[in-house]
Parts: C-alpha cells; sequence; structure tokens
C-alpha cells in the first residue's frame, strides 16, 4: 500500500510538472509567431479567441483530426517510434530541473550528467526519422544533424564541465546556491564565465536546430528536413519536442549562468530586502522567459548558416575556446 | 561492396525557394553540387505565338504576365519596338512617365528580389519589410491603370491615360478600424499621385538603410554570400549575363546609358558595379540600383509637375480619340471602331527594342508582314541566359548555395517559359 502511495505521489508531481510544462510549449508557440510577427511590422494571429489566444488550441486540434499518413517507403516501426523518442527525453529531462530551493523532482547528485545524456539522446529520435522516412530530403536533414549535434554536444558538455569545476556539484541546485553572494547578479556565473554562457546559449540554439543554425529544418533548402514526410499528431510531436527543447534550454541557461531562483538584488540594503521576499519561481520563471525571448529575436533577425560553417562554428572555435576555459577555471579553482 | 553512386536530389518544381515553377536535377556528392541541370517550361503559356494572332495593341497585357515582377518594364520594351515600326514617338510628357514607371518598377522588382532572396538565406524580417514598401508602389500603379499588377499602361504612342490628380484613399468602409488609424493610413494620399511618389522617394532611403542593417554587415549573411557563384567579367559576357548580374561581375553596362530610350539621356543617375562578381556583390549592386531609381523617380516627379502636355499622339489611326468624341463625332466613331476590332497596319519590316529591365536587357524582335498582326514576335528574356549558367555557377558549392545562386539570378519563370 505504501508503495502504492509513492508511485501515485510521484505520478502527481510528473503531472503537476508536464501538464504546466506542455501548456507553456502551446503557448511559447503563439508568443514566437506573436513576437516575430511585431518585430516584421505585423499582427499575428488573432482571430482564434481575445488577440488570438486560444490560437495554439485551434493548432492542436486541427493537428488531431488530421491524417496520419504512412508513407508506402517508410520503414513504418521505426517512422512511429521517431516522434516519441524524440518528445520523451524532452520531457523527462525535467525530472532533475529545480523549480526552487528543494522543489524538485528527483534530487540527484549526477542531475547534469542526466541532462546531458537525456538531450543526446533526443537526437535518436530525429535521426530515426530522416532515416525511416526513406526521403530524400528527410535522409539530408537527419546527416545534417547528426553532425551537427555531435560538435554542439562536446561544446555543450565542456561548458558544464566549466560551471561544474566553478560550482564544485553535478546537483542543479547546489549548483544555483553556488552563485548565491552579497552581489545580487554579479555574484552569477555568467559574469565570470562570460564566454561559455555565450558558448552554452549559441550551442544550446544549435542543439535545439532553432534559427541561425536551423539546417536540419531549413525550409528553403530541404523543405522541412526530418518532418517533411510527417503529418498530423505525428509532426505535432516534433513540434512540441522543439519547444520543450527550447524551454529547458532556456531555463537550464537561467539556471547554470544567470542564478536560477535566485533574486538579482540580494545583497542591495533595501531593494534586495524587498525582492527577496518574491517567491523564487517567479525569478526563476522570468528569466526563462527572457533567456526564450532570445531565442525568438534570433529567428526574426539572421539569415540561416549553411552547414559546413556551423561545423566550422563549433568545431574549430567553440570547442577550443571551452577547452582552454577548462584548464584557466581550474587553476582559479586551484588557486 | 555496393557501387559509390552520386546522390540525386530533384529540388522542385514544388519547392519552397525555387521561385515559382523551377526544376533542378541536382546531382550531389553528399552536399557538394556535381552538375545541376535545370527544367524549364512548366509556366510555357506560348506568348510568343499567341501573339501573332492578336492586333498589336492587344499583346500589351501578355508582356505584363512574362516577368510579372517587373510588368511596365516589359510593356515598354513592346511598346518601342511597335512605335519603331510605325515610326512614331511618344510625346516627351509621356516619356517622363515612362522612366518614372519603369523606375518604380524596378523599384518593385528589386524589393520583390531582395525580400525572396533574403527568406532563401533565412532572413525572413527583411521579405516583410520589403513587402510593406511594395505595397505603396503597388498603389501607385493601381492609381494610374486601375491594376496592382498587370497594368497595360503603356501603350504605343504613349500612356493609356495622364496621372491622376486624386491619390486614392482608404474609406472607413474597407477597414473596420478606428479614426485615427484611418488617418494615418491616408496621411500621404491626401494630395495627387506625384505627391504620394513624391512623399515615397523622402522616406524611402530611409527604409533601404534599414535593409541594410538586418544584411549588409551581417556575419552570416556575409558567409552565405561573399565568394559563392563567382562569375569573372569575361564569363558573364560570353553567358549572355545583362542588367545587375553583368554588373556585378564589374562591367559598366545599361542600355539606359548606352543606348537611351524614354527620358534616360535627360535625368542623372550612376550606374554602380560590382567588383568580384559573387552574391554579395550583385546584392550590393542592386541595393545601389534602388537608391539610383529613387533618385531618377525623384527627378521624372519634379519634370512632371512643371510641364504638362499630352501623353498620348494625337494620331487616331494609332491613338483612342477622346470618349466625347466618340459618342458625338462619326469620324470618332470611326476611328474608335477600326482601333478596337481591325488596329492598326505596320509597315512590313524587322524591328528590335531592348530596355534595361530590372533582371538585364528585356528585348522585343517584331517581323512585320505589313498586316495588323506581328508576322513573328520573339522576346528576349535576360533570366533565361542568367538560368543557363546555372551548372557552372553552382559546381562545387553546397546545397545551400544553390538556394543563394537562384535568389542572385533573380529569375521569374514568367519571362523565361514565356
Amino acid at each position: 500500500m505504501d508503495l502504492f502511495l509513492d508511485i501515485l505521489w510521484i505520478l502527481i508531481k510528473i503531472v503537476a510538472i508536464v501538464l504546466p510544462l506542455m501548456l507553456c510549449v502551446a503557448y511559447y508557440t503563439l508568443a514566437e509567431r506573436k513576437v516575430i510577427s511585431y518585430m516584421q511590422v505585423r499582427i499575428g494571429p488573432n482571430r482564434v479567441g481575445p488577440k488570438g489566444s486560444l490560437q495554439p488550441i485551434a493548432d492542436a486540434v486541427k493537428l488531431m483530426f488530421k491524417e496520419i499518413i504512412l508513407p508506402t517507403s517508410a520503414n513504418k516501426t521505426l517512422f512511429l517510434i521517431a516522434p516519441m523518442l524524440s518528445i520523451g527525453p524532452a520531457l523527462a529531462a525535467w525530472a532533475v530541473f529545480p523549480f526552487d530551493e528543494g522543489v524538485v523532482l528527483a534530487d540527484i547528485n549526477a542531475g547534469l550528467l542526466y541532462l546531458l545524456a537525456l538531450t543526446s539522446i533526443g537526437v535518436y529520435g530525429v535521426i530515426i526519422a530522416g532515416w525511416a522516412s526513406n526521403s530524400k530530403y528527410a535522409f539530408l536533414s537527419a546527416v545534417r544533424l547528426g553532425a551537427q549535434v555531435v560538435a554542439y554536444e562536446i561544446a555543450m558538455g565542456f561548458s558544464l564541465v566549466v560551471v561544474l569545476i566553478a560550482s564544485g556539484s553535478l546537483n542543479l541546485g547546489e549548483i544555483v546556491m553556488a552563485q548565491q553572494g552579497s552581489w545580487g547578479l554579479f555574484n552569477w556565473f555568467w559574469l565570470p564565465l562570460f564566454p561559455i554562457f555565450i558558448i552554452y546559449f549559441v550551442s544550446g540554439v544549435a542543439e535545439t536546430n532553432r534559427a541561425p543554425f536551423d539546417v536540419a529544418e531549413g525550409e528553403s533548402e530541404i523543405v522541412a528536413g526530418f518532418h517533411v514526410e510527417y503529418s498530423g499528431m505525428t509532426f505535432a510531436v516534433f513540434f512540441l519536442a522543439e519547444y520543450a527543447n527550447m524551454i529547458l534550454i532556456s531555463a537550464l541557461t537561467a539556471i547554470m549562468f544567470l542564478g536560477g531562483w535566485l533574486s538579482p538584488f540580494h545583497g542591495i540594503p533595501v531593494l534586495g530586502a524587498i525582492t527577496d521576499l518574491v517567491p523564487g519561481f517567479i525569478w526563476l520563471l522570468l528569466k526563462t522567459l527572457v533567456v526564450a525571448f532570445l531565442f525568438l529575436w534570433f529567428r526574426a533577425t539572421f539569415p540561416r548558416y549553411r552547414y559546413d560553417q556551423i561545423m566550422r562554428l563549433g568545431w574549430k572555435i567553440f570547442i577550443p575556446i571551452t577547452i582552454v576555459w577548462i584548464v584557466v577555471a581550474g587553476f582559479a579553482v586551484v588557486v | 561492396m555496393p557501387e559509390i553512386r552520386n546522390y540525386t536530389l530533384n529540388f522542385g518544381p514544388q519547392h519552397p525557394s525555387a521561385h515559382g515553377v523551377l526544376r533542378l536535377v541536382l546531382e550531389m556528392d553528399g552536399e557538394v553540387i556535381e552538375r545541376s541541370d535545370p527544367h524549364i517550361g512548366l509556366l510555357h503559356r506560348g506568348t510568343e505565338k499567341l501573339a501573332e494572332t492578336k492586333p498589336y495593341n492587344q499583346n500589351i497585357p501578355y508582356m505584363d504576365r512574362l516577368d510579372y515582377v517587373s510588368m511596365m518594364q516589359n510593356e515598354h520594351a513592346y511598346v518601342l519596338a511597335v512605335e519603331k515600326l510605325l515610326g512614331i514617338e511618344a510625346p516627351i510628357r509621356a516619356q517622363y512617365i515612362r522612366t518614372m514607371f519603369d523606375e518604380i518598377t524596378r523599384i518593385l522588382n528589386h524589393m520583390m528580389w531582395l525580400g525572396t532572396h533574403a527568406l532563401d538565406i533565412g532572413a525572413m524580417t527583411v521579405f516583410l519589410y520589403c513587402f510593406r514598401e511594395r505595397e505603396d508602389l503597388m498603389d501607385c500603379y493601381e492609381a494610374v491603370s486601375g491594376a496592382r499588377m498587370h497594368a497595360a499602361y503603356y501603350r504605343v504612342g504613349g500612356v493609356y491615360r495622364d496621372l491622376p490628380d486624386e491619390m486614392p484613399r482608404f474609406s472607413a468602409k474597407d477597414l473596420q478600424r478606428d479614426k485615427g488609424e484611418l488617418d494615418r493610413l491616408n496621411k500621404n494620399r491626401l494630395g495627387s499621385l506625384l505627391d504620394f511618389i513624391e512623399d515615397f522617394t523622402d522616406r524611402f532611403p530611409g527604409c533601404v538603410d534599414e535593409y541594410e542593417t538586418l544584411l549588409t554587415e551581417n556575419r552570416i549573411w556575409k558567409q552565405r554570400t561573399v565568394g559563392i557563384g563567382v562569375v569573372t567579367a569575361e564569363r558573364a559576357k560570353a553567358l549572355g549575363f545583362t542588367g545587375p548580374m553583368l554588373r556585378g561581375s564589374g562591367v559598366e553596362w545599361d542600355l539606359r546609358k548606352k543606348q537611351p530610350y524614354a527620358a534616360y539621356d535627360k535625368v542623372d543617375f550612376d550606374i554602380p558595379v560590382g567588383v568580384n562578381g559573387d552574391c554579395y556583390d550583385r546584392y550590393l549592386v542592386r541595393i545601389e540600383e534602388i537608391r539610383q531609381s529613387n533618385r531618377i523617380i525623384k527627378q521624372c516627379v519634379d519634370w512632371l509637375r512643371a510641364n504638362p502636355g499630352p501623353v498620348m499622339v494625337e494620331n487616331h489611326k494609332i491613338a483612342p480619340p477622346k470618349r466625347a468624341a466618340m459618342k458625338s463625332d462619326m469620324e470618332g466613331l470611326i476611328h474608335h471602331f477600326k482601333l478596337f476590332s481591325e488596329g492598326y497596319c505596320t509597315p512590313p519590316g524587322e524591328v528590335y527594342a531592348a530596355v534595361e529591365a530590372s533582371k538585364g536587357e528585356f528585348g522585343v524582335y517584331i517581323i512585320s508582314d505589313g498586316s495588323n498582326k506581328p508576322y513573328r514576335l520573339k522576346l528576349r528574356a535576360p533570366g533565361f541566359a542568367h538560368l543557363m549558367a546555372m551548372d557552372e555557377m553552382a559546381k562545387g558549392h553546397m546545397l545551400a548555395d544553390v538556394v543563394a545562386l537562384i535568389g542572385t539570378m533573380d529569375v521569374v519563370f514568367g519571362e523565361i517559359d514565356r
């Protein structure tokens, strides 16, 4: 009976994380369309619900009722497994994510490693999708993505190693607490580890296939890339996974470099005392939103890199810089 | 062990960056293009053959539909050819109107090119900025001809009618928005068409600066365009390039300067040329052309304000009589009937007339046997010669560069397939 209750309690916690997350994903798509449309002097969706606020719901309903087309030449099993393999890790990664001090589903000490492992697995979904579709465009996309993710996974991993050296822990909660100090936001890791902060975030953009690194989707070159053969809900699942990953990267950037749930004014005499009363979760949410906004801003601003240019940036610029910073951070901690 | 073969990719015709109906068969070694083979003809409508069955006047609307983003320039080449055949010349005011609308058309075309080229390379926002400005120019088209795109405004012997004294305005009925919004939209439409165009030329350089902010110094944009699709000046000439494609390679050749037509010898403008002949140089050349077009439009506006006059020849064998004359006067009625049923006969002979269209030299070659229809009409489309260079330009580049090349060639299938 106790075991049953334990499992039930865990399930309730999972639902409490996944449901708001899916809602966030849905409204992130709306936010994207709205933000980009205002940057592009247009209005964006404004027909469904007040100011277009029900647009994501309408989109979801539409996609659910669409036919799922299985291409005749596709490998049916892999074709259907791919979207699941893509969204599973995107959601599972949230298990170790601390929403506030101590508010975490699984407070494990190897949280950082767990995250790295899961984000790598998510890529298999996309590669399998590209392969199983048996389409030339999808195949090209899978090849591009495989190479791209390997390169940026390394840069991302190395920048996390720097964070690990600086904080002395693999536990996400402890990484946040290591950033606490009397100088508020100047204690956070973004300042001392500034190049790593930039590299981590840019690698995150590359890892989630977002503009300007969206060569795997590249609608003007390979049309939609790996999901060109997908329709209806199977496509929607890829879409959800992409946006869930974007939110995850934004939230992780907030945790690892922007002080997680800490108040930015901590330590300032009066302001600090007042802002410390604000629940940590609110700070975390705000920081995540700011970073998530950057994803959209990039998309509206930059042209797309070419595939080989992405590889050059990853291998020849990011990875060497992170290696140098690992050494620098190592010395700084030891001395 | 299986044989290693190249990867053949069918690019288009249903492809977002095929710019219409281009079908490329690409032979690729991984991502690198070994051979590209453009397949054309999917938009073939037999314009040249159709023209043989229509009186001269009725062929003008077909010209709009050739290069459907630089409509009036195509009309211009055709009416110039017929005028040459008839041995007439349009009144000076019509020449200036044609010059002004040719340049408006050039801006329209280059805006379309810039937007889609940037969109192909992945910069989405420029596209929408460009279309914002295109909308105003479309309104100029609409004000003079009633149609936003396929205007049929240039006629043999002049233009359809003089510029309107009043710019059409938005009415509250058209858009269900508040009064303030309506006033804002109508702010620059309170005067004549010329006032509207002048207002446009005043703010347009600022808009071009906006596009340049997003692209010109952008590292990614430069990485994607510098050194891509390099064509040397010699090769460009050998391949039959014209327009910005030729000038991007550093050849200073522009029919507006070298063989002036309309009022181009009376206005002041410069011809930008590139140095390296890559996509980036062609981009810079076109951006500068937009600025120069704006300069020409401004000069035309000033001249047109100061010099009223006829916009059509008085010869009613060629130009329709006034509506009132047609209704009240027997002579007018006969002229009207003959003109719109039989048209006019041209002296037998051959004639070639070309204009510097936005994409290059657009030429019309007419053989006349003395009847009221062309015996043969041949169109020289600049895009056709440019597309022929696809294989040469794309060899050794990557798949993403092919998209950049299609953009930089500014292909429009209306004129290539005819």
